[in-house]
């Protein structure tokens, strides 16, 4: 197993209550890999110590992208959050030390 | 062909005071009709602004909008750049008048200003019986505790301004990218139901609202991805064509780059559903776009598809939120974290005493802090030894004195903690609690002024 940040980068951004997390491959040939293993349920088992509800993907092949929509897993947000980091800026690097298994491709 | 160039000069308020100048001089290098964004309100800065305009009535817009319009303006006046800003915050009629007198400070007498009025419905009819957007579900508002209340209006204002010969375009609360598609819809004069085009316009815009971040800024991941010169990084500029073309790109000599990485990720920052990017002048579609690099730092966009804009508008209504109190202490070197640890079960305990335990949280600052939830971290984030340690405590209180109390405690860990402790800093704050509500169209009507020294 590698962290999924040997193959892919990936932004954060907040809404209220809700992160976004983009997932970009660095090599668009490795986006199939990485829709099998980065699943909605994965990534929810990810944020659950966080009070995630629920999690959708969204799969853009021709971006070589995902967008996850991770629900109710920053406190109230910005302006309600014990955290730091309120706004979850740091939550795309969580996401990027998933294990993941090595691409054959 | 006829080209618009749009440059983006700041992504948020805080942003670089110097970022705007090699945005401008590039424009006026590059030719041909150009207009320059400045965006600088974030949720939260409105309600502050609010805030401040009671104390001070001729307060209440962004603080940073004469230093950021001082390099610049007289350079942009002189060839027909155009400045649309939502630095007008709480008070774009104060925020006119500010920059009036630095026009006036500057040997520009005749500037024109556009102010773009009427998101402002605190206080208003426009408030009453509104439905929460999805994403508070559940939310009741209370008129009467209201701080601020400000509905995202679109372009069209802008638009409307800049056609009336506005050469700075003061707004309050509008979408950032209705900061970029308002001099499209001026410029190429595209109709408010060409839905593709309004899109390509908005997709261009949400590229350049973030200002950096779409040219190298929030990106680098050294070895990994590697961005050049930071520190003097390019804002953006984007070039668009009649029919909605885009292409991405920043002042030649500067930092940072632009690739299909680097726009990827701004493309897809804050965004939810791909197919559907609700904003006030199209629902934008960004599914079937494709990008193609033309050279270095030249990014080309295609493929942005629109549908009809929404009926109702998202308004951010902020109420008081309580009060936050945080304190941090170190500890260092030998047994740096057991000692870490000691402090933080004696703070429990203490604030267990005053009765306000339950709503506080502990960090190791250099062990686990802002991946953990609020019951600290999962087991596997935190088996690393580190040599050196911050202890936070953060913690939510109805009142000021009760923070001021819990944070007294961190202080206190000096004499009656574990040994070692060192630099503590604390700080006590009011916060602002935000949730958004859909505001039907019909309720609102935005209004454009334009003023002159003669009306300042």
């Amino acid at each position: 197993m590698i962290p999924l940040h040997r193959l892919a980068h990936a932004r954060a951004g907040d809404k209220g209550n809700r992160l976004n997390l983009a997932l970009i491959a660095h090599d668009p040939a490795h986006w199939r890999h990485l829709a099998a293993e980065v699943t909605e349920e994965k990534v929810l088992a990810l944020f659950a110590h966080r009070g995630a509800t629920a999690v959708r993907r969204y799969d853009l092949p021709g971006l070589g992208a995902f967008n996850f929509v991770v629900e109710d897993v920053l406190q109230g947000g910005v302006n309600g959050a014990l955290n730091l980091d309120g706004h979850g800026k740091t939550l795309s690097f969580l996401l990027l030390s998933m294990a993941v298994r090595e691409s054959q491709e | 062909m006829d080209l618009l160039r749009i440059g983006c000069g700041s992504g948020f308020s805080g942003d670089r005071l110097d970022a705007p100048l090699p945005v401008v001089e590039a424009l006026i290098a590059a030719g041909g009709p150009a207009a320059l964004m400045l965006e600088v309100l974030g949720e939260r800065t409105l309600a502050l602004a609010q805030r401040e305009r009671l104390h001070r009535p001729e307060a209440g817009y962004e603080p940073a909008l004469v230093d950021l319009l001082r390099p610049i303006l007289a350079r942009c006046v002189a060839h027909g750049i155009p400045i649309v800003t939502n630095g007008g915050a709480a008070n774009p009629r104060g925020a006119a008048r500010a920059a009036l007198a630095l026009a006036r400070e500057l040997g520009l007498p005749g500037l024109r200003v556009g102010v773009v009025e009427g998101d402002d419905i605190r206080g208003t009819p426009a408030l009453a019986g509104l439905d929460p957007w999805e994403g508070d579900a559940g939310a009741v508002l209370e008129p009467e505790r209201v701080i601020a209340a400000n509905v995202y209006l679109g372009a069209a204002p802008i638009a409307a301004a800049l056609r009336q010969g506005a050469q700075l375009v003061i707004t309050g609360r509008c979408s950032d990218p209705a900061l970029a598609l308002g001099p499209m819809l001026a410029h190429f004069g595209w109709g408010e139901a060409e839905w593709d085009r309004l899109a390509a316009g908005t997709l261009a815009g949400h590229l350049l609202e973030c200002g950096a971040q779409v040219t190298g800024g929030y990106f680098a991941d050294p070895g990994v991805k590697d961005v050049p010169g930071l520190a003097e990084i390019g804002f953006p500029i984007a070039e668009i064509d009649a029919e909605g073309g885009i292409l991405i790109t920043k002042p030649p000599g500067t930092g940072g780059l632009v690739d299909r990485r680097t726009v990827t990720e701004q493309m897809l920052y804050e965004l939810h559903d791909p197919a559907a990017y609700l904003t006030p002048d199209v629902v934008l579609d960004i599914t079937g776009v494709t990008l193609t690099e033309e050279g270095p730092d030249r990014v080309r966009l295609s493929g942005a598809r629109g549908r009809p804009r929404p009926p109702a508008l998202k308004a951010t209504v902020s109420l008081p939120g309580g009060w936050l109190g945080e304190g941090e202490i170190s500890y260092a070197g030998p047994n740096a974290r057991a000692r870490a640890e000691l402090a933080g079960r004696v703070l429990r305990q203490r604030l267990e005493k005053l009765g306000l335990a339950a709503q506080a949280r502990l960090d190791l600052i250099g062990v686990v802090s802002v991946f953990g939830g609020d019951a600290g971290p999962p087991a596997g984030l935190d088996d690393i030894a580190p040599p050196d340690i911050r202890l936070r405590l953060a913690l939510a209180t109805a009142t000021r004195e009760e923070a001021e109390r819990a944070v007294r405690e961190v202080l206190s860990l000096y004499c009656c903690g574990p040994a070692g402790g060192g630099g503590v800093r604390s700080r006590v704050v009011d916060r602002i609690r935000t949730l958004s509500f859909l505001v039907p169209r019909e309720r609102l009507s935005p209004t454009v002024s334009l003023l002159t020294l003669e009306d300042a």
